[in-house]
C-alpha cells in the first residue's frame, strides 16, 4: 500500500476545513522532497523568513516554467500579456512595482487608502443593511465578496456594475493558481486559463485607453499616465499590472474577511469584546494573519543555484513551495501557536509574505478586514454559526470557506 | 540567599535609570513588564520626557514634523519618579548613590546608566560661541536650528560629512538653500561606510547641488562685529560666506560624570560584560551597575569579541530591553545582548541601511544592482567572510544579509543572485580611511581583542 504524500493530502479538498495537524507533521520535517519531480517543500518559519529575502530565489514566471511539470504554466506570454510584477524579479520587478505604488501608497499618495475610510464603511453598511429582516445570510455572497470588489473597482476605477461579467473571468485565473487544479486540469483548462486572462486584459484596456484621454481620481488613471523617475509603463504593463490587482485586490480578502467572522464565532468571548471596543479589530487581524492566512502556500518560487535548507541541499531550479500557514504556527517561533490570542506581542506572521514580493496591497486589506469584523460585530444580533465546519472552496493556496451561513436574530 | 535578594529587589527594590532617552525608556518598560514593583527613578538632563532623535535631523528639519512631536510612544505606564531637567554630576558606587546637579542624591540597589552621547562641539570655543553656530543632537538643537533655518538664511555651511551632517545637507537643499559641506575624508560617509559607497554618496550630494568639499578640514569661523558667524576658513585656503554653520563632527561619550566612580568608563564609553554590567576600573564585573545604549560597549562574539560602541536607534531598544531584564532577574536566567549592529539613513531621496560593521572590513562586493543607480546591495568582507552589509534603495534584501553575517559566510560571495550586474562580480577594497588618522567618526567603533588572542593586536587598524 502507498501511503498519500503529506504534500498530496493536504491538497486533498477533504482536509480543507482544517489543514492544521497536516501542517503540524510538516513541520517535523523542515524540508519535504515530494516526489521526484516534485516541489521542495518548506514549513518553518524561520526556513519560509530566509527564503523570502534570498536573492537566489526568483519568482519569474521563465524561471519557474523550467522548474518542471507542475510550476506555473508559461501560459502567460502565450496571452499576449507580460507578467505582472509578482512573477518578476528585480530589476524589471522593481520598476513596474514603485510605478504602482506611486498611484498606491506613500510618498506620492499617501491618503489614497486612508481617505476610503469613510466609503468603506458606508458600503459595509450598506450590505448590512441589505441583509433585511433574514434569519440567516451567507457571508461569503452577500457580504465577504461584494465588499472588498466594490472597494478594489472604487479604487481602480472599474465600473461597479461591469462585475458580473469579470467574475466569470476571474474564477479560472485563480483557479490556475492552484497546483491541484492545474495538474488535474490539463491542457483544457490551461486553455481556459489563457482565454480568460486574455479576455480580462481586452476588457481592462477599453477602460485604459478611455482614462489616458480623460483620466480620473483613480489607479487606472494614474497607472495610464506615470511619468515618474522611472519612467511610465508600456500598455501592456499598465493591463499586466491592472489584472494583477484588480484580483490579489479582492480575492485574498474575501477569505480574510471571511476565515476572520469563522474565527471570531468560535470565539465568542473574543468576539464580544470586538463589539465593545472597536479598536481590538487592529490586532485581531494580525493575528488572524497569521492563524488563519487566506494565502496559505507561496507555490511559485525556484532557487537559481543551489541552496542549502537545514541541511539539505536542494538542487539549482526545483520548485519551491513556501507554505506559511505552517510556518505561522510553528512552535520554534510562536508561543502556544494553535491558539488564537489577539493579545499577543509577537506577531510577525507571514501572512503577507516578507521580502520584495510582500502583499502589495496589506494596507488595503487591512483596513478592509478591520472595518468589516468590527461593524459585523456592532450590528449582527447575536450571530452564530449554522455549519460548522463551512464548505470550502476547492483552493488550497487561497484557502477559504465557500459559503459561511449564519443565523442572525436581526441587524441593530 | 541570592535568589532572596532578587525576590527582595523586584518586590520592594530601588532602581534607578540615569538618562531618560530612548535606552532608559525601553528599559523602564521592560522593568514594569517583567514585574519589578519597587520604586523606579528616571533622571535627565534635558528637561523633556524621553523623545526620539532619528526625526530631528530628517522629518524635523524638513518641516514634516514639529520638534515637540516626536515623543517616543510610551508601551506601558512606567510609573516613576522623574527627575527631569537635573543632570547626573558623580556616582559612589560604594554608598550606592548618584548626585545630581541640583545638590539632591538618588539612592539605588540598581542602576542603570543609559546616558548616551552628545554632539561633539566646535573645539574653538569662541567661534562655537557665534550666532549662527549650531550642532544638532537634542530638541533644543532642533528648535533653534529649525528656527534660525526658517528665518531666511540662504546659505548653510555643514562641517563633517557623517550620517548627521549628510541629512542636515539633504534637508537644507530640499528647502533650496545654498550648501556646503567640508569633509576631511574623501568623501561623505566614508569612516561607516568606506569609499566606495562614499563615491556613490559623494555623487548623490554634488547631483543635488551641495557644493561639496572634500579632503579639507575647517580652520576657523569667522563672526561679524555683531558677534554673528559670516564665514568659514578653510585649509585650503579657500573662504566660503555664510549664514549659518552646522558642526557635525560625530559625538562624545556621556561619561564625565562617571570621573573618580571607580566604573571603567572613559572616553570610549562604558566597558560591560556580554549581559550588561558595568566593569569597574580594574576589569572586574560589578553587580549592580548596568550600563546601555550608545554610552555602553559590550564585546560581541560575531566580531571576534571586540568591544561594540553602537550609536544604533535599535541597538539602544535592545539593550535597555536586555539590561532591563538582567537586573531584575536570577544570575541563572541573564540573557546575553548580541543584537546585530545595524542603522539607517535618509538623504536625498535614498534610503540607506546597514546591518553589521562595515569598518571591521577591507574589501566590498556589490551583490545586487548597481552603483551608478544607486539602487544596490553590497557586503562587506574581512578574512574570507561576510562582517557587513549595506543597502541604498534596496533594503527588504538586507535580512537575507544579516543572516550571512550571522552564520560567518564565506567572502566573496561566488552564487549567481537577482540583480547581478557586471561591476558586482569582482570584490574590491572598501577603502576605508586610516584608522590611526581622525576623520569623521563611525558609529560603530571596534575596540578591544577576543579574550582568546595570545598577542595584543592594535585595532582596528587592519592596514
Amino acid at each position: 500500500m502507498s501511503q498519500v504524500s503529506l504534500v498530496r493530502q493536504i491538497l486533498d479538498h477533504a482536509n480543507r476545513a482544517n489543514p492544521y495537524p497536516l501542517y503540524a507533521e510538516l513541520l517535523k520535517t523542515p524540508v519535504v522532497h515530494d516526489g521526484e519531480y516534485g516541489p521542495y517543500v518548506i514549513s518553518s518559519y524561520w526556513d519560509i523568513e530566509s527564503l523570502l529575502h534570498d536573492p537566489r530565489i526568483s519568482s519569474d514566471s521563465a524561471n519557474l516554467a523550467a522548474a518542471g511539470p507542475d510550476a506555473m504554466p508559461q501560459a502567460e506570454d502565450d496571452t499576449g500579456l507580460p507578467p505582472s510584477f509578482i512573477r518578476l524579479d528585480p530589476a524589471e520587478h522593481d520598476r513596474l512595482r514603485r510605478i504602482t505604488n506611486s498611484a498606491f501608497g506613500p510618498p506620492n499618495k499617501p491618503h489614497r487608502v486612508y481617505d476610503m475610510q469613510p466609503e468603506m464603511h458606508r458600503i459595509v453598511n450598506e450590505l448590512i443593511d441589505g441583509f433585511g429582516d433574514a434569519r440567516q445570510i451567507d457571508l461569503v455572497d452577500q457580504f465577504a465578496y461584494p465588499f472588498p470588489v466594490t472597494v478594489i473597482c472604487r479604487m481602480l476605477g472599474v465600473p461597479r456594475e461591469d462585475e458580473p461579467h469579470f467574475r466569470d473571468l476571474v474564477d479560472p485565473i485563480v483557479a490556475g493558481l492552484d497546483p491541484a487544479t492545474r495538474l488535474a486540469g490539463g491542457a483544457e483548462f490551461q486553455k481556459k486559463w489563457q482565454e480568460a486572462r486574455t479576455q480580462l486584459g481586452m476588457y481592462l484596456a477599453g477602460l485604459v485607453e478611455e482614462r489616458k484621454k480623460h483620466p480620473r481620481d483613480d489607479m487606472l488613471s494614474d497607472l495610464a499616465n506615470s511619468h515618474g523617475p522611472d519612467g511610465s509603463m508600456s500598455t501592456m504593463e499598465v493591463l499586466a499590472t491592472s489584472v494583477l490587482l484588480l484580483i490579489a485586490g479582492h480575492e485574498t480578502t474575501v477569505n480574510l474577511i471571511t476565515n476572520g467572522m469563522l474565527t471570531l464565532l468560535r470565539h465568542p468571548e473574543i468576539f464580544q469584546r470586538l463589539r465593545e471596543d472597536p479598536e481590538l479589530s487592529i490586532k485581531i487581524v494580525e493575528e488572524l494573519l497569521r492563524y488563519e492566512p487566506p494565502v496559505q502556500i507561496v507555490p511559485q518560487r525556484t532557487n537559481i543555484t543551489d541552496i542549502e535548507v537545514r541541511g539539505v541541499t536542494i538542487p539549482k531550479g526545483s520548485m519551491l513551495w513556501l507554505v506559511i500557514a505552517a510556518g505561522n504556527r510553528d512552535p520554534e517561533r510562536f508561543a502556544d501557536p494553535d491558539r488564537f490570542d489577539p493579545d499577543r506581542q509577537d506577531i510577525e506572521h507571514l501572512g503577507f509574505g516578507s521580502g520584495i514580493h510582500s502583499c502589495f496591497g496589506a494596507p488595503l486589506a487591512r483596513l478592509e478586514t478591520q472595518i468589516a469584523l468590527s461593524e459585523l460585530a456592532r450590528r449582527l444580533e447575536n450571530p452564530r454559526l449554522v455549519d460548522d465546519p463551512p464548505p470550502y472552496r476547492e483552493n488550497a493556496v487561497l484557502r477559504g470557506p465557500r459559503h459561511l451561513n449564519i443565523a442572525i436574530d436581526g441587524v441593530r | 540567599m541570592a535568589a532572596d535578594y532578587v525576590d527582595w529587589l523586584r518586590r520592594e527594590g530601588r532602581i534607578a535609570i540615569v538618562g531618560a532617552s530612548l535606552a532608559g525608556l525601553r528599559a523602564a518598560e521592560t522593568l514594569r513588564a517583567e514585574g519589578f514593583a519597587g520604586s523606579l527613578t528616571m533622571i535627565g538632563d534635558e528637561p523633556y520626557e524621553p523623545y526620539d532623535r532619528p526625526p530631528l535631523s530628517k522629518a524635523v528639519l524638513l518641516g514634516k514634523a514639529s520638534p515637540d512631536h516626536t515623543d517616543l510612544p510610551q508601551r506601558r505606564d512606567i510609573d516613576a519618579k522623574w527627575r527631569l531637567g537635573v543632570a547626573a554630576t558623580g556616582l559612589d558606587i560604594t554608598a550606592k548613590r548618584v548626585r545630581l546637579s541640583d545638590g539632591d542624591e538618588v539612592e539605588y540597589d540598581r542602576l542603570l546608566i543609559a546616558t548616551g552621547v552628545r554632539a561633539r562641539p566646535w573645539p574653538n570655543e569662541a567661534e562655537a560661541g557665534l550666532d549662527g553656530v549650531f550642532v544638532l543632537r537634542t530638541r533644543d538643537d532642533a528648535v533653534g536650528l529649525c528656527r534660525r533655518l526658517g528665518a531666511g538664511a540662504r546659505r548653510v555651511f555643514v562641517v563633517g560629512a557623517g550620517f548627521a551632517g549628510s541629512e542636515v545637507a539633504s534637508a537644507c537643499r530640499e528647502h533650496g538653500m545654498e550648501v556646503t559641506v567640508a569633509e576631511r575624508a574623501g568623501g561623505p560617509l566614508v569612516g561607516a561606510l568606506g569609499g566606495v559607497i562614499g563615491a556613490v554618496a559623494m555623487d548623490l550630494q554634488l547631483e543635488n547641488g551641495v557644493d561639496l568639499r572634500t579632503h579639507v578640514t575647517v580652520t576657523a569661523l569667522e563672526g561679524d562685529s555683531g558677534g554673528k558667524v559670516r564665514a568659514v576658513h578653510l585649509s585650503d585656503e579657500s573662504v566660503v560666506e555664510t549664514d549659518v554653520v552646522v558642526v557635525s563632527l560625530g559625538s562624545i561619550r556621556n561619561t564625565d560624570w562617571l570621573a573618580g566612580s571607580g566604573l571603567g568608563a572613559g572616553p570610549r564609553g562604558i566597558a560591560t560584560d556580554a549581559g550588561c554590567r558595568a566593569f569597574d576600573f580594574r576589569g572586574i564585573v560589578t553587580d549592580d551597575v548596568f550600563a546601555a545604549g550608545d554610552v555602553a560597549r559590550s564585546p560581541h562574539p560575531l566580531f571576534g569579541y571586540q568591544f561594540l560602541s553602537l550609536e544604533h536607534w535599535g541597538n539602544a531598544v535592545a539593550q535597555g530591553e536586555t539590561a532591563a531584564h538582567n537586573m531584575i532577574c536570577p544570575a541563572t536566567d541573564r540573557r546575553p545582548h548580541m543584537w546585530m549592529p545595524a542603522f539607517w539613513s535618509s538623504q536625498f531621496g535614498v534610503n540607506i541601511k546597514s546591518v553589521g560593521v562595515p569598518p571591521m572590513a577591507d574589501e566590498i562586493m556589490i551583490t545586487q544592482g548597481s552603483l551608478t543607480e544607486r539602487r544596490f546591495a553590497g557586503v562587506y568582507g574581512y578574512k574570507g567572510r561576510i562582517v557587513a552589509a549595506v543597502t541604498f534603495n534596496n533594503a527588504k534584501w538586507l535580512e537575507y544579509y544579516q543572516r550571512q553575517i550571522e552564520q560567518g559566510a564565506p567572502f566573496p560571495v561566488g552564487y549567481p543572485t537577482m540583480d547581478r550586474r557586471p561591476e558586482g562580480r569582482q570584490p574590491m577594497p572598501a577603502d576605508f580611511p586610516d584608522p590611526s588618522l581622525p576623520t569623521h567618526g563611525p558609529t560603530v567603533t571596534l575596540s578591544g581583542y577576543s579574550p582568546a588572542d595570545r598577542r595584543m593586536v592594535f585595532t582596528p587598524a587592519h592596514h
